[in-house]
């Protein structure tokens, strides 16, 4: 790293480690596009897997109904757990509030096999003593999904809380603003960017949930891993193949976007700081300092 | 007596005009620890006051309580004859410019300081002529449109001085105003500063801990330490007449001599120093009995230097060149005396040449003495 060459063997690891991470996904793009049924043998570029796969009622079904336990989760979960992020980095220190913040987190932490169990244990309990849920499905999913995600979102929020100068909401109280309109007006917008990251990293976490979703599912609603699971046991699927290489294509290019977005972004500010710097250098000449202070005895 | 200047800027007050804010026994306690200790402070209109004192001393716990950040575990604060102990702050008529300014980054210089206006409820187009005489107020028309980011840190504390005037509040809290800015840019932000508050009238509470800082901007200076205010005054009284060691170290640099009263008359007084190795004589009567534990303090600048042997007598002392800081138009000696204690004075750098002497250097000889009007005595 000195001088900015790479020594031979950091250039090999770092050959050895990108080909680690993207030789299976390549393959997997790759054999998308396979004529053959055969995961492993070429049989010559085509398109059928992707015909197929968007005539696949059960693959289709399974993905809306993934998408929108996605959204509604990682909705409740920004909901839920900004407020609990709030409650960690803001309020005066009360009693319990070190075991509040650490099960806060507890979710993240849990093995999901249990968090899955004790879920379906409570749903099967509600369920004789008041009568709902009446079934397991959408509703039990988003609920578990939900539990799962807002630890996450308490605990990036509460991060951008403790780093975000907490005279700023002394100055807009100070200035008339009473403490809900402080929330909405200032805190809101600053925290914002750390709510839609605990946003897209809820839909994600969901999306790709398997274990808590396989506790919590019931016939007629399954979600996308689900089936891509059951499917690859009975053996490796080029339908899979092609849904997977769309996915890789829509995530790839929305980070694309967003990092150039970034950057962009980025440099607008670094120029923008770098010419205010310049406005404080012409200045009056020096005032003398004994000129000032000290006032002299008679 | 002595400063033209700074009586100058005195505001009309001593001639029975009422206190516009007063602060009565505040105590905060935090816990077991006490951050403001039975404050008393009276504070006129029109005035720049400027609360002074080393770190930790509890400046910006008083300063947050007359914001009502929070609230006082014992005493009143008054402003203008309303009791403002309980009042939250959004209610208060009193703004705050904060330490590292806390602008909002996410609006403009203008909404910045329009916010204020906003949240009163104020018609859009009297907050629009409000904020662009507050631009104008400050220079910062051309910056509109800024983020705070995009603004040096001079203009940042400019559009931070122009939000907490925008809502023309009774009283302006200051904490630390210039602390975020370099030595050099601080220099002159502070007598821009002081211009902006006097065009403004604004009465006005500053915390600093830097006493050039409160001498240059304030018409009078407390002087905190440990949550007390021990001493209340114009700088120049406070410079001049300092009540207890605290006050004369901290302001400015002073040699302190302990000592006990020999001679007590009604215009003389001799305190027997040992570390002098003699007597300080000063030249009017003090309360206080025969025997009493006192400390004189004498100025670097009282001090005469000699290389001759003066006459004996009081207020003076033989001792040997230690160290010489030459600071342009002066310079500073470290004398040491016989006793160990080293005095510093304030030699200015003409001396020598005019008195047709040569300058003494490290090791020689001198004499150090100072008329009888010079110490001031110190009880605390
Ligand atoms: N919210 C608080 N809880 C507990 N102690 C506090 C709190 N705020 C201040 N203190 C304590 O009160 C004392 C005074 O603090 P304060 O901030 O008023 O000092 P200061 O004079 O402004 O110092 P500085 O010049 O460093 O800003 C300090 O010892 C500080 O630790
Ligand atoms: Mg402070």
């Amino acid at each position: 790293m000195h001088n900015g060459k790479l020594s031979p063997f950091l250039k090999g690891a770092l050959v050895v480690g990108f080909l680690f991470l993207y030789v299976p996904i390549l393959s997997l793009i790759v054999y998308s596009f396979n004529a053959s049924k055969l995961v492993t043998v070429w049989g010559g570029f085509s398109l059928r897997w992707y015909a197929s796969l968007f005539e696949n009622e059960q693959i289709l079904s399974a993905v809306w109904l993934s998408v929108r336990i996605a959204l509604a989760a990682a909705a409740a979960a920004v909901v839920l757990g900004t407020i609990a992020g709030l409650v960690l980095a803001r309020f005066k220190r009360f009693p319990g509030s070190t075991l509040f913040a650490g099960m806060i987190t507890a979710p993240m932490v849990m093995p999901e096999v249990i968090t899955g169990l004790s879920m379906l244990l409570l749903f099967i309990s509600l369920q004789q003593l008041i009568g709902v849920p009446t079934e397991r499905g959408f509703f039990t999913i988003w609920v578990g999904h939900t539990t799962l995600c807002m630890a996450y979102v308490a605990v990036v929020v509460r991060s951008r809380l403790v780093e975000m100068d907490k005279n700023l909401e002394d100055a807009a109280m100070d200035l008339g603003a009473k403490p809900l309109k402080i929330f909405f007006v200032i805190t809101l917008p600053l925290i914002a960017p750390a709510i839609a990251s605990g946003f897209l990293l809820s839909v994600t976490l969901s999306l790709d949930d398997l274990v808590t979703t396989a506790f919590l599912s019931g016939p007629g609603s399954t979600t996308l891993p689900q089936v891509i699971f059951s499917k690859v046991r009975l053996g490796l699927n080029p339908e899979i193949n092609a849904l997977a290489t769309i996915t890789v294509l829509v995530v790839g290019s929305f980070v694309v976007l967003a990092n150039y977005f970034m950057l962009n972004a980025q440099r607008k500010r670094d120029r923008a700081i770098a010419e205010a710097m310049r406005a404080d250098a012409p200045k009056l000449p020096d005032v003398p300092l004994e000129s000032l202070g000290r006032p002299g005895r008679a | 007596m002595k400063d033209a200047v700074a009586s100058a800027q005195l505001p009309a007050k001593e001639a029975g005009q009422q206190a516009y804010l007063k602060i009565a026994g505040v105590v905060k306690k935090f816990g077991d620890h006490t951050a403001v200790d039975h404050v008393d402070l009276e504070i006129h209109q029109h005035e720049i006051f400027a609360l002074l004192g080393s770190s930790g001393c509890g400046k910006s716990t008083l300063l947050r309580m007359l914001a009502g950040m929070e609230t006082p575990t014992a005493g009143k604060i008054l402003l203008d004859g309303q009791d403002i102990t309980r009042l939250a702050p959004y209610n208060r008529p009193i703004n705050m410019m904060f330490q590292s300014y806390a602008l909002f980054p996410h609006m403009s210089v203008e909404q910045n300081i329009a916010f204020g206006l906003k949240q009163d409820g104020l018609p859009k187009d009297e907050i629009s002529a409000r904020v662009s005489e507050m631009l104008e107020l400050v220079q910062m028309k051309k910056y509109a449109t800024r983020k705070p980011y995009q603004l040096s840190g001079g203009q940042q504390q400019r559009v931070a001085l122009a939000r907490s005037l925008a809502k023309r509040p009774k009283l302006l809290l200051l904490d630390e105003p210039l602390g975020a800015l370099d030595k050099k840019l601080r220099q002159q932000t502070q007598l821009e500063l002081v211009n902006t508050l006097e065009k403004v009238g604004v009465t006005c509470i500053m915390v600093t801990h830097d006493q050039e800082e409160a001498m240059t901007m304030a018409t009078r200076i407390g002087i905190m330490s440990e949550g007390q205010l021990l001493q209340v005054g114009t700088p120049s009284q406070i410079y001049d007449y300092p009540n207890c060691r605290f006050t004369a170290e901290f302001i400015g640099e002073t040699n302190l001599f302990g000592g006990a009263v020999a001679v007590d008359e009604a215009d003389r007084v001799e305190i027997d120093a040992p570390e002098l190795g003699g007597r300080i004589s000063i030249g009017h009567g003090i309360t206080g009995p025969k025997g009493m534990e006192v400390w004189a303090s004498v100025r670097p600048e009282d001090i005469r230097v000699d290389i001759r042997p003066v006459e004996p007598g009081p207020n003076r002392a033989r001792g040997k060149v230690r160290e010489i800081a030459y600071l342009g138009s002066y310079s500073v000696y470290h004398v040491q005396l016989g006793s160990g204690k080293v005095v510093k004075a304030m030699v200015p750098a003409n001396r020598w040449y005019e008195a047709g002497e040569t300058e003494p250097t490290w090791d020689d000889e001198v004499w150090i003495s100072w008329r009888d009007d010079m110490p001031v005595v110190l009880t605390a």
